[in-house]
């Protein structure tokens, strides 16, 4: 860790956040069962303009624990993801109304640092999208990034971040060839280990398995249980099967009569598959729905 | 609606329960006759009819495992599912309390012993009625009859125990009848136990409906001594 954060500018701020965490340990461990809270929607309203697509969000995001986003297409799973690390930014006329908090801090604060919060709130996309260069390039370019640029630390950090995302032993004698030229599952683990390479705290992954076949599919889905020892993990998944094997708790979004995105049922994963509280929810995990 | 494949494959395998719980149902009721009339041969067809029993049992069994290989049920259908291989498992047991009865009726031969019928025939009518209501609420998933249901388990329990007094007084008063009237006991043990497995059936019915696994109260907290002199 000591390598990226010491090149953070502003390691007060990350002071700060570690030393508000104990905070929001605990606050909500009865309903639920979380105990110890990374990240937390508070009345989190989402507009792309006029649009609201997101209502009243309040969802909370355990530490080093898999939260998995289930919901029909359109209901906002993946715009809620991205507003995890700020990448709706990027959208013309988004706004947000309300604060996500990580660590206790909230990223839509002003003064907040956008890139900062992107380091430590990494993202993984559906469709393997590595970059145009060498699989180490890859891996290295965020750190670089940050500037850390003595090779025998950047050597470092691309073999663990490659160990970490299980394919280091599949590229370690290719780590000069392109990072294209791997398979897709191949690929979208280089995507994890370019996530991981600069130590972020989460992880968002948005539909990570649904271009891979079954077998690269299993391998993200042990990847995750790996990875979590050590990062909080956030998948939006349109595979109920898959949220149901890989996660530790879900939470289901539906549009509500506004056509915004809504958090109908949130709970320990066992609890919203095999008796779920909602109506709504049991529809659609039970594939009654529409 | 969506999933019409499952809803037609839970709607057989809910039929298929009510076929098996009544050849359970008649089997028992067969057993209770064969005793009264000490008929070995209907004994022997009923022992002989259980592989049916048992084969409709593994079939429903199977069917559930495909269903949830092939379906992936969640929520309310997997816990339906979940419930009806227990239920199928009941029966079945049920079952073997049935040919239990008629085995006895066979190891008794012609002998003279003095059989309480009146107390056994009463046993396995409210035993039979208490399944039949057991399976409707299950069917029809009516948690709140289900409740009801185990507490009737009181009144098979005190025939049993009036039915084993006289027992044992007759064996008291005439010591060479005790191994037929030792048979005898079984019999009423067979018939308190299938009342005892009524209420599992209620407790998965108010699984089904609430995901809770609870113990239904029936009073009767005496679950040792299993003897279905089935073996």
């Amino acid at each position: 860790m000591s390598d990226i954060n010491s090149s953070i500018k502003d390691s007060k701020v990350r002071n700060l956040q570690m030393a508000v965490l104990s905070v929001g340990k605990g606050s909500q461990s009865e309903e639920t069962g979380i105990a110890e809270i990374k990240m937390q929607t508070v009345d989190l309203d989402f507009f792309y303009g006029k649009f609201k697509a997101l209502a009243q969000i309040n969802l909370s995001i355990q530490a080093k624990q898999i939260t998995a986003i289930i919901g029909p297409s359109g209901c906002g799973k993946s715009t809620l993801l991205r507003a995890f690390n700020r990448m709706n930014d990027l959208v013309p006329h988004a706004r947000v109304e309300g604060k996500i908090l990580l660590d206790n801090q909230d990223i839509y604060a002003p003064g907040v640092d956008v890139v900062d919060i992107r380091r430590r709130v990494g993202m993984v996309f559906q469709r393997p999208n590595p970059f145009p260069m060498s699989i180490y390039d890859n891996v290295a370019y965020g750190p670089r990034l940050y500037g850390i640029n003595k090779r025998a630390t950047l050597n470092e950090i691309v073999e663990k971040s490659l160990r970490q995302s299980a394919l280091w032993d599949e590229v370690k004698d290719k780590l000069n060839q392109s990072g294209m030229s791997i398979s897709g599952g191949q690929q979208q683990r280089l995507c994890i280990a370019r996530a991981l390479a600069v130590e972020p705290d989460v992880v968002l992954m948005d539909e990570p398995a649904s271009a891979l076949d079954p077998v690269s599919t299993l391998k993200i889905e042990d990847l995750m249980q790996t990875l979590k020892l050590s990062y909080t993990i956030v998948i939006v998944t349109h595979n109920m099967q898959q949220a149901a094997r890989v996660s530790d708790f879900t939470a289901f979004m539906m549009i509500d009569a506004n056509r915004a995105g809504t958090l109908v049922e949130f709970g320990k994963t066992p609890q919203i598959f095999t008796n779920p509280k909602n109506k709504q929810t049991e529809e659609y995990v039970t594939g009654r729905f529409g | 609606m969506t999933r019409e494949a499952l809803n037609q494959h839970i709607q057989q395998l809910k039929d298929e329960v009510l076929l098996l719980g009544s050849m359970v149902e008649e089997a028992t009721l067969r057993a209770v006759d064969a005793l009264r009339q000490r008929d070995i041969e209907a004994s022997e067809q009923i022992i002989e009819d259980d592989m049916q029993i048992n084969e409709k049992r593994f079939a429903i069994e199977n069917a559930i495992l495909i269903l949830i290989a092939t379906q992936q049920p969640m929520a309310h259908d997997l816990r339906l599912l979940a419930a009806i291989l227990e239920v199928d498992s009941e029966l079945e047991r049920m079952a073997d309390y049935a040919k239990g009865i008629a085995k006895t009726v066979i190891r008794m031969g012609d002998a003279q012993v003095a059989v309480p019928m009146r107390e056994i025939a009463s046993m396995a009518d409210k035993g039979i009625n208490m399944l039949h209501q057991a399976l409707g609420a299950f069917i029809t998933e009516n948690a709140a009859q289900a409740y009801q249901i185990p507490k009737q388990d009181d009144e098979v329990d005190a025939l049993y125990v009036k039915g084993y007094r006289l027992m044992v007084s007759a064996m008291v008063a005439n010591p060479e009848s005790i191994d037929h009237g030792n048979y005898v006991i079984w019999v009423l043990h067979n018939l308190e136990r299938l009342a005892d497995r009524v209420t599992n059936i209620c407790e998965r019915t108010v699984f089904i409906c609430t995901g809770e696994l609870l113990e239904l109260a029936t009073n009767d907290e005496d679950d040792e001594g299993e003897a279905e002199s089935d073996e």
